[in-house]
């Protein structure tokens, strides 16, 4: 109560600051005021910084499912993921066929192995995301670097969001997620019923000068970088190979690539 | 004049009792759901919104049909719809009470409700909505209590009343256009994206809510002996063949360009409701909505095929009828397959099916009672005041 007070006051403070200095940059930095949808959001104290961080994933590297479990197991461990058996489930990195993964995009006559094998989905962290163009709270706000990040405890569990994702790359809190955490890591939050979540680009580990976790697993199958730079090695790498981006025609701009 | 509520025959207090029993059955399911979650529900990963958001939807469209009598009344002083404007009016209070309601037990968080106020998101057209919801529920509350306030004086409504009541006309209208931009922005859900969905809204909310109306008021007719007039009976039935039409029209619109289009994405979803779809993992067919959604496509056709001509039309029984199946097309195609339809196929091309839980039926039931205590309260009022002034 005392914080949403504070908000509160914050907010009408910055408004009439804002009013009184006829204009916008007061109000651009202040968390409480209405901000446009994109980049507000200062990154900080992050160690590994970057204009636009982006992933590219070498799929023929894998072979099948099960080489991505170490990836989905780092990913799910490290964030408290909950194991929810049925259709309420939470997931912050999975796979998908093809058909799953490109969907309308069917290449007739696609190589048997492209054709059969596993890609891994989770959140395309895109430059131009939905989920947060339809968040009435901000609870889903994209940084300027890129990463599409929430605040778990401003969301009300309107689902908007989950509407608004081509990807469906959010999970809901149908219930208290915690009796289904194997193994609680202490180091990292879990949630609470009625929020949405999904994978945050590992926000926690780019802070301390680390990769996100499923790219560490991957041994160098998965390339993450900035995508802003055009000397980076994922920018080498895009431009070295033939990538596949999920749903390009809808204009999100995923920043996850595949090379098939 | 509230005290007029509290007068009533036998008949009036056990119906207030009913509904009081309903609304007492949704508070304890509420109660569970606030406790447990909304793993309560039916709803999943895939289909993230369900009956709620559907009812809401369907609400709206209900609320926002007092226009089809504000409009004629107050804009082209046609005085035939005199009598009936309140009864209008008032029906949108009660409507838009429960859609709120039904935004409000949808929301995993509850009582972080205010977040929407403390934290204003002009490109969430959420926001939006609950600006033209609140906005339009104040504009009819105070239109319609101050006319009958002067009804009761026996003196005409005052100036402001009017321009009030004008100003309410556009936000009828974009309750149900922003409601249907919450679908219509987004991208990817073929069903959902598509330029005509204000269009389709508006329409099935001209037919379907003074429908509704029309079948209270010869309620009311019966039970508390109040004249409604014929003439106005007429026009109302006229004007909700016409939204009737359009409506069909619409959908047929949507059916054209998926299908002559032959694009995938536009057509799945509607081959779905009426005939099914295939799950590619498992094979599996999966069509549950099928059989509704027959059913709504044979009641709107003979709706429109007994309210066009005038001769069936005007015969009572048989208006009575087509009304009340033209009520259930609707909301079968708005309360329910609009919103599940969305959802299905996934965005992995996979289908996973929804049907609402007792959870979200019983709640809901205490919704549609709250409504319904709203409404016969208010209308209770302006019967007995209009019957003194009359
Ligand atoms: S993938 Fe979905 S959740 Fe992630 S940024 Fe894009 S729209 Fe948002
Ligand atoms: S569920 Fe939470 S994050 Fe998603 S749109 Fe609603 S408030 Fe925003
Ligand atoms: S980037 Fe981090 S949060 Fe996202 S899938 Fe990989 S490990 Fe999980």
């Amino acid at each position: 109560m005392k914080t949403t007070r504070r908000d509160f006051l914050k907010v009408a403070g910055v408004t009439a600051l804002g009013m009184a200095a006829g204009a916008g940059p007061a109000l651009a930095y202040s968390k409480g005021a209405y901000l446009p949808h994109t980049e507000h959001m200062d990154t900080g104290h992050d160690h590994l910084a970057a204009k636009r961080w982006g992933m590219v994933i070498d799929t023929r590297a894998f072979h099948g499912e099960a080489d991505y479990a170490p990836l989905i197991e780092a990913c799910h461990k490290e964030h408290n993921v909950p194991t929810i058996p049925g259709t309420q489930d939470v997931k912050w990195l999975w796979t998908g066929g093809f058909h799953a993964t490109f969907p309308h995009n069917h290449q007739e006559f696609l190589a048997e192995r492209a054709h059969h094998a596993a890609y891994p989905l989770l959140c395309n962290h895109c430059d131009n995301p939905p989920c947060v163009r339809v968040c009435p709270t901000q609870a889903t706000f994209k940084r300027e670097d890129g990463i599409v990040m929430m605040d778990m405890h401003r969301c009300i569990g309107c689902r908007f969001c989950m509407a608004g994702c081509p990807y469906g790359s959010r999970s809901f809190n149908f219930q208290d997620p915690r009796p289904f955490i194997a193994e609680e890591n202490l180091a990292y939050p879990t949630r609470m019923k009625g929020v949405v979540e999904k994978c945050t680009f590992c926000t926690e580990r780019l802070a301390e000068g680390k990769m996100p976790a499923c790219v560490e697993a991957s041994e160098g199958k998965i390339v993450f970088g900035d995508l802003g730079d055009p000397d980076s090695e994922i920018r080498h790498i895009l431009a070295e190979n033939f990538t596949l981006r999920r749903k390009p025609d809808l204009g999100t701009s995923p920043s996850v690539f595949y090379i098939i | 004049m509230l005290e007029k509520a509290l007068n009533g025959n036998k008949y009036y207090w056990w119906w207030i009792s009913l509904l009081l029993v309903c609304i007492g059955v949704g508070a304890y399911n509420y109660a569970l759901q606030f406790q447990h979650g909304l793993q309560l529900t039916n709803m999943s990963r895939d289909v993230s919104w369900g009956f709620y958001v559907a009812q809401l939807t369907y609400l709206v469209g209900v609320a926002a049909s007092g226009v089809m009598l504000v409009l004629p009344y107050y804009l082209h002083d046609y005085k035939k719809f005199g009598n009936l404007v309140v009864f209008g009016e008032f029906m949108a209070i009660g409507a838009i009470i429960m859609c709120l309601l039904f935004v409000v037990v949808d929301l995993g968080q509850p009582q972080r409700l205010m977040n929407v106020v403390l934290h204003p998101t002009p490109n969430s057209v959420l926001f939006w909505d609950m600006i033209v919801l609140n906005g339009y529920m104040f504009l009819n509350i105070i239109v319609g209590w101050a006319s009958l306030e002067a009804q009761k004086k026996g003196v005409p409504y005052a100036q402001w009343v009017k321009i009030l009541a004008i100003v309410s006309v556009p936000f009828a209208f974009s309750i149900h256009t922003v409601t249907a931009f919450l679908y219509a922005g987004i991208p990817a859900r073929h069903f959902w994206l598509t330029a005509i969905m204000a269009a389709r809204f508006l329409a099935s909310a001209f037919c379907a809510g003074p429908a509704i109306m029309l079948l209270l008021l010869f309620i009311v007719e019966k039970v508390a002996k109040f004249e409604i007039g014929d003439y106005a009976v007429k026009m109302l039935a006229r004007i909700i063949t016409y939204a009737m039409i359009f409506n069909v029209f619409f959908f047929g619109l949507e059916l054209f360009t998926a299908f002559y289009s032959q694009i995938p994405g536009h057509m799945h979803s509607i081959v779905y409701l009426f005939a099914g779809l295939e799950d590619p993992t498992t094979g599996q067919h999966l069509g549950v909505m099928v059989p509704y959604f027959w059913a709504a496509a044979f009641m709107a056709l003979l709706s429109l095929a007994l309210l066009i001509p005038s001769a069936t039309r005007n015969c009572k029984p048989v208006l009575i009828f087509a009304l009340i199946i033209l009520v259930a097309a609707t909301w079968i195609d708005k309360g329910m397959g609009l919103v599940v339809a969305g959802f299905i196929p996934n965005m992995f091309e996979g289908v996973t099916e929804y049907m609402p839980s007792s959870t979200e039926l019983f709640i809901s039931l205490g919704i549609y009672a709250i409504g319904a205590l709203v409404v016969t309260v208010l209308w209770k009022i302006a019967v007995t005041v209009k019957k003194a002034a009359a």
